[in-house]
């Protein structure tokens, strides 16, 4: 991090309270409080439960996909490996397979995954953004081979049931659970452990890091693993929540989780965020797409909405840090440091 | 690297844990396709009365595949006509995307959400809408289905663009004419689970088995999953695979315009014979430069007129989606439910040179 050195300490108190990851969770408290009282049909117990259900997708990506930006790699593939893996699951339905093996199968096929991105950006040192565009056509390929463009929906009703029911009359779908789970995995060992700090540290600088003893690469190589698990079973969760097995199913989804780490206050650059921040901003672009839904907003409109809200997030941050870095220029340039013989 | 060795010897060890944990778990016996009951409650509940009154003031709202699509755009004014006839309120939502299954059914949601009396919904996929769909029956909104059904417990009345035997055989019919009688004919369809296109192919080849037929030799069914391109190129690879081919159907109105492209650039112009179903929009200038002598559909304003009818119907409890009952549909006239609740319009309309200028959708 080589801006936060040369901060007056007014402008880094105020830095501290006006932290994007802080306002997008106010931005998300505002905004639900305006829909609670303003939006019709918005308040109520089942709308809430479509709101998490259709944002959970996003949500449990989200996670493994902060952390992997926290230390400077993006995974694009991640629609695509939730596709294969729902593509695979209606393939070994269709052959008559229990589905009790075929999810953790799927999840071994996450594993795999996300090995080959580790594997392919670890080893062989290419930048994780290629090697992942590369992968989200190959993936998506191979799940159109595996399942051509059949859709299988007859899935057992217990297991549709978890997919897409709710707590009785709560607003609480059931997949929230295994949710909050891995949010609370995620958030210890992102903010609360060695790993987590390896991963900020990768972020800042990676020859830093290195330098300091950081296992860079098996870092980095079990980031992508655990992406391609989570991506494999949010697969194998939409497949249960639409009840259709698809090849396509979850195309474009790699882009509204990317979307939402980065309005979060994840930094592209690596290095910088909280999951709390990422999570923030899942939820905001989330209730702000089903509000406008509400509001009868079409569907061309809502993603240039979407789309301006990203740009805004990637600038503002940026603008801040370059305000501040100049005003603090300003200050330690008023005595130049001249040439001071140094030893 | 003896760290590394450690490490993927660990994730072996991890790997085959996996494995044999699911392996253990079909040994006990886990849930397979065999036996997943299926429940197939109808959807049909309570009692028609066909002497109701017809009731207005209802909003329905039309949820095609795909908005901005010329296709339901056209059927969708059909549906907006016939609603404000029958002094109710229409409104149109939906996905720009045509396979945007997860977007299809947060609209269903919403429209729930929102408390519309009735929806008319043509399905991206037949089984995705499901639940959605029988959540909004549940919290009291009239489900019609029209142009492509969903399974037939998640909506009362599916509205089929004509009968779909009347469509699979005439089409046969119609090429038949064209190339003589004899020859080796293919099909381009749309998607390989499109639930419409595969009756009526269905159909085709019972027609085919006909004696009349017996010199028609049907080779190949290609998808080209209702992408222009992909259309374009399956005609180009089935004339490059059966150089002897007479004649292709192509039962969709993105893959016969497609296919009309192709032909109409190529040698085959004219020689390889073309039909299905098409909008005259869209064949006008293939049907004037020769490439194509005749192709048919059903009028869509009438669908989406159809199914405003019969949302509106069911929603003053004049008919509940059970076979024989029967309503009144304005300009279409009576029309009775056939089984598994499916209504249609009535016969597809044959276009050609001489009446092609008298249509415009």
């Amino acid at each position: 991090m080589p801006d936060t050195s040369v901060k007056s300490p007014v402008l880094s108190r105020l830095g501290g309270a006006v932290r994007w990851d802080t306002s997008v969770g106010a931005l998300l408290v505002v905004l639900l409080i305006c829909s609670f009282s303003f939006v019709e049909n918005f308040g109520n117990a089942l709308n809430v439960s479509f709101l998490i259900g259709n944002t959970l997708p996003i949500a449990l990506i989200a996670l493994p996909m902060a952390m992997l930006v926290v230390s400077g790699e993006v995974d694009l593939s991640v629609a695509s490996t939730a596709g294969l893996s729902s593509a695979v699951m209606g393939a070994l339905w269709n052959a008559g397979m229990a589905i009790e093996t075929i999810i953790p199968l799927c999840v071994l096929l996450g594993v795999v995954c996300g090995l080959v991105n580790g594997l392919l950006v670890t080893r062989l040192g290419l930048p994780s953004l290629a090697v992942t565009i590369g992968t989200l056509g190959a993936y998506r390929g191979i799940a159109q081979i595996v399942l051509g463009s059949d859709s299988v929906t007859d899935f057992p009703a217990q297991y549709l049931d978890f997919g897409a029911g709710r707590f009785g009359d709560t607003f609480l779908p059931y997949a929230v659970v295994p949710f909050v789970i891995l949010l609370a995995i995620a958030v210890v060992v992102l903010h609360a452990t060695r790993f987590g700090r390896s991963l900020f540290a990768v972020g800042a600088s990676e020859e830093a890091a290195r330098f300091a003893g950081v296992r860079v690469k098996r870092l980095k190589l079990a980031m992508f693993v655990s992406t391609g698990v989570v991506s494999a079973l949010t697969g194998v969760f939409w497949t249960l929540h639409y009840a259709s097995a698809r090849y396509d199913n979850a195309t474009g989804l790699e882009l509204s989780v990317i979307a939402a780490v980065l309005l979060g206050g994840i930094d592209f650059d690596g290095g910088k965020g909280t999951l709390g921040g990422a999570v923030a901003g899942v939820f905001l672009l989330g209730t702000m797409q089903n509000v406008m839904s509400l509001l009868n907003v079409s569907a061309q409109s809502q993603t240039v909405a979407t789309g301006v809200l990203l740009v805004v997030s990637v600038l503002a941050p940026r603008i801040g840090r370059r305000i501040s870095q100049a005003r603090a220029r300003g200050r330690t340039a008023a005595p130049p440091p001249l040439t001071a013989p140094s030893p | 690297m003896p760290a590394t060795t450690a490490g993927s010897r660990r994730l072996t060890l991890a790997l085959a844990t996996v494995t044999a944990l699911a392996l253990g778990a079909t040994a006990c016996g886990g849930t397979t396709k065999d036996d997943a009951s299926k429940d197939s409650g109808s959807a049909a509940v309570g009692k028609a009365d066909p002497d109701a009154k017809t009731k207005k003031g209802l909003t329905v709202a039309f949820l095609p595949k795909q908005v901005n699509n010329p296709y339901f755009t056209t059927a969708d004014k059909g549906g907006e006509k016939a609603l404000r006839e029958l002094g109710s309120t229409y409104k149109e939502v939906g996905t720009s995307s045509g396979t945007d299954t997860a977007g299809q059914v947060s609209y269903v949601n919403t429209l729930t959400q929102q408390q519309v009396d009735a929806m008319a919904v043509s399905a991206q996929d037949p089984g995705a809408l499901c639940t959605a769909l029988k959540q909004a029956m549940r919290n009291g909104v009239s489900v019609v289905t029209y142009d492509s059904d969903t399974n037939k417990d998640c909506r009362q009345v599916f509205v089929s663009p004509a009968s779909a035997e009347d469509l699979g055989r005439t089409q046969v019919e119609l090429l038949a004419k064209q190339i003589g009688g004899k020859g080796e004919i293919a099909i381009l369809s749309a998607a390989q689970t499109a639930t419409n296109q595969n009756t009526w192919i269905d159909f085709m080849k019972k027609e085919l088995e006909k004696p009349a037929y017996k010199d028609i030799k049907l080779v190949k069914v290609a998808y080209g999953d209702d992408d222009a391109q992909k259309s374009f190129q399956q005609t180009q690879g089935l004339l490059q695979e059966y150089p002897n081919l007479k004649g292709i159907i192509s039962p969709t109105t993105v893959g016969i315009k497609a296919a009309a492209q192709y032909l109409s650039g190529s040698k085959y112009k004219g020689k390889v014979k073309l039909t299905g179903l098409g909008t005259p929009n869209d064949m006008r200038a293939y049907v004037k430069n020769g490439t194509v002598e005749e192709f048919e559909l059903w009028e869509p304003a009438k669908l989406g007129a159809l199914a405003a009818h019969a949302a509106v119907a069911l929603e003053s409890g004049q008919i509940t989606g059970r076979k024989g009952e029967t309503f009144t549909a304005g300009d279409l006239g009576t029309v009775t439910i056939g089984a598994d609740g499916v209504v249609s319009p009535g016969e597809p309309t044959v276009f050609d040179k001489a009446n092609i200028d008298e249509y415009d959708f």
